[in-house]
């Protein structure tokens, strides 16, 4: 109240307007849901912290470049080993197959839904869509080793089958989980873009497949890249999928039909394993986690400023 | 939106009339396509689980222990297991998220730089993987600074600061789809800024919230990973009888049998996950039926 002063020599009856009187049980709640708030910083700093130190630690025993160039990874053998490459590469190509199958048909599903659909079909696949991004990934674990993998044993167009674990399996399904986060962000990207823009278009005599893609798709890009990196962070930090359905063999190998295990995978089996605190392989978790985390990290920082970035535009 | 003459919109896109009615249709094929591809994968899976769990699913199911016959094993320690864990979800995480929720709307400056940190903060907490929260857990609840163990009370504590995030950006939505009028009407009549929160703006949001959290909680109790780091994955035939007691969940339990090799635990797994999916189905219905009841569109 910039005007308190002013108020000062009015007399006593202007006082109460005037002079602000604290309140001390509205600053108190102020305080309370500020600190409510401040803890998903330090959930975050928590998070910093349980990574940094085991992995400070562990990389006092295992040097740096050993951890990035060594093609073997075996930590908790007697002659261990720690070259991460084989984690990341499992990673790599899972996240690949689950992109091959979410990006298409994610976007393809977002087009419709938001530029072809009439309501009452929309409202009902919408919803269906919706369901797949609620499942349980040890669901969708399930479905990978009982559905696909011997569907894909039966189907299997090139050279050996698969094995009962292997990547193209897991990324398959992983794909399908991600298809909803692609569809509903990016079709929430598309439905931001102003109906004038379509208007103009169609007044020029586009058809609706031309105002979709040159018109609609490129002024919701940003938008769509923010979903299909958050989709490819979700691809990299999913764990029960690749653990039931990939196996547990650090592999580094290109080829799907093979079993391999990904950085979240071998954190789950290592702490599954329970590893006594302070043991190699204890420290391991945490190397890894922090791999994972860095990874991810950056992946959504981009996503959350693209976002931010197509909101501004309109 | 009447279509233009066949003759212009075939110049504008440079193509015959014939060359574009073929683009058109493959592009709906396409489009069909993926949604099918969606939509048969959703059937599949449930088709799957239930005719392969349809012989273990009756009462047996959930009133059995687990053991290492798969003909008497049950899922009734996961399911109370589940039960606790999620209790202490719901009172550390909603409470906090809805504060939080609060701070951030209501009384932050969004022109201050810590202000949009937070913000900035809980967005990327969102999609941090849920295994990274497993490590938090198992580094400073499970072991180190809490040092309780694998218990319902380090599970919940994990799994309340996993979707703390969700809970808080589907709050501040909630109260952020609340009309600023109410809110000046409220001060203006002289009510303080929290009387205002507490006795409009809250009431108003509450559905909004309440639909928020419920999500929140079906994505918690399908969550497994955080809890193998914590060490959830043992033979517990009991159920909890306190915060400290050890547990097991039921998707921990699901693995457990999905990764052993005998067929018949298989089964087992197919008839858990369809209560595990019955228990989300009605979570998430409850959640559909609460926004379509009460919410207002001001």
């Amino acid at each position: 109240m910039s005007t308190a002063g002013t108020f000062e020599s009015a007399g006593a009856l202007s006082r109460g307007l005037g002079v602000r009187r604290p309140r001390y049980g509205e600053m108190a709640v102020k305080a309370v849901l500020g600190a409510c708030a401040l803890l998903s910083v330090g959930t975050t700093i928590g998070i910093v912290f349980a990574l940094l130190q085991p992995t400070i630690e562990f990389f006092g025993d295992v040097s740096i470049v050993e951890f990035l160039t060594s093609t073997t990874w075996s930590p908790l053998f007697a002659d261990p080993q720690f070259g991460v490459l084989p984690l990341l590469c499992a990673t790599l190509v899972i996240t690949g197959i689950a992109l091959g199958v979410s990006i298409p048909v994610g976007l393809l599903s977002a087009i419709y839904l938001s530029e072809y659909a009439r309501p009452r079909v929309r409202n009902l696949l919408k919803p269906t869509l919706e369901l797949l991004a609620g499942i349980p990934t040890v669901v969708y674990g399930f479905f990978a080793l009982t559905f696909v993998t011997p569907l894909l044993q039966d189907l299997w167009p090139f050279g050996d089958p698969p094995g009962v674990f292997n990547a193209a399996s897991a990324g398959l399904v992983m794909g399908i989980m991600i298809v909803p986060t692609i569809a509903s962000l990016s079709e929430d990207a598309m439905a931001a873009v102003p109906h004038s823009l379509r208007e103009g278009s169609f007044a020029l005599g586009a058809t609706r497949l031309t105002t979709s893609l040159r018109v609609v798709f490129p002024a919701a890009l940003s938008g769509i890249v923010a979903a299909v990196v958050l989709g490819i962070s979700r691809a990299v930090g999913e764990t029960m999928i690749v653990l039931i359905a990939a196996g547990g063999t650090p592999n580094l190998s290109l080829n799907p039909a093979e079993a391999m295990q990904t950085m979240t995978a071998f954190i789950a089996s290592a702490g599954i394993g329970d590893q006594p605190t302070g043991s190699v392989g204890y420290k391991t978790i945490f190397a890894v986690g922090s791999t994972l985390f860095l990874i991810t990290f950056l992946m959504n920082l981009l996503s959350i400023r693209l976002v931010r970035r197509y909101r501004q535009v309109y | 939106m009447a279509a233009p003459e066949p003759a212009r919109r075939a110049a504008l896109v440079g193509g015959g009339a014939r060359r574009l009615d073929v683009a058109h249709w493959a592009f709906r094929a396409a489009m069909g396509v993926s949604l099918l591809v969606a939509v048969a994968a959703l059937v599949a899976l449930l088709v799957q689980v239930i005719t392969e769990g349809w012989p273990r699913l009756n009462l047996d199911l959930v009133t059995s222990f687990p053991s290492s016959r798969p003909r008497r094993a049950g899922a009734e320690s996961a399911i109370f297991g589940t039960l606790w864990v999620m209790g202490v979800v719901v009172v550390t995480c909603i409470p906090v998220g809805i504060a939080a929720a609060i701070y951030l709307e209501e009384y932050a400056d969004r022109t201050r730089w810590y202000n949009r940190l937070i913000a900035i903060n809980i967005q990327n907490l969102a999609a941090v993987p849920s295994i990274v929260y497993g490590i938090l857990g198992l580094a400073f609840l499970a072991r180190g600074w809490g040092d309780l163990g694998p218990t319902v009370l380090a599970a919940g504590l994990t799994l309340s600061l996993l979707v703390l995030p969700v809970v808080i950006i589907a709050s501040r939505e909630a109260i952020r789809a609340v009309p600023r009028s109410i809110r000046e009407a409220s001060l203006a009549l002289g009510a303080t800024q929290w009387q205002t929160i507490r006795r409009q703006t809250l009431p108003a949001a509450i559905p909004g919230i309440a639909t928020g959290s419920i999500l929140a909680l079906s994505r918690a109790i399908g969550e497994a990973a955080p809890l193998l780091l914590l060490g959830a994955l043992t033979f517990v035939t009991f159920n909890p009888t306190g915060l400290d007691s050890a547990f097991s969940v039921l998707p921990v339990q699901i693995f457990n049998w999905i990764s052993r090799p005998q067929e018949e635990f298989h089964v087992l797994a197919a008839a858990a996950i369809v209560v595990l999916l019955v228990i989300l189905l009605a979570m998430n219905g409850t959640a559909i039926w609460l926004r379509r009841r009460y919410q207002r569109r001001w």
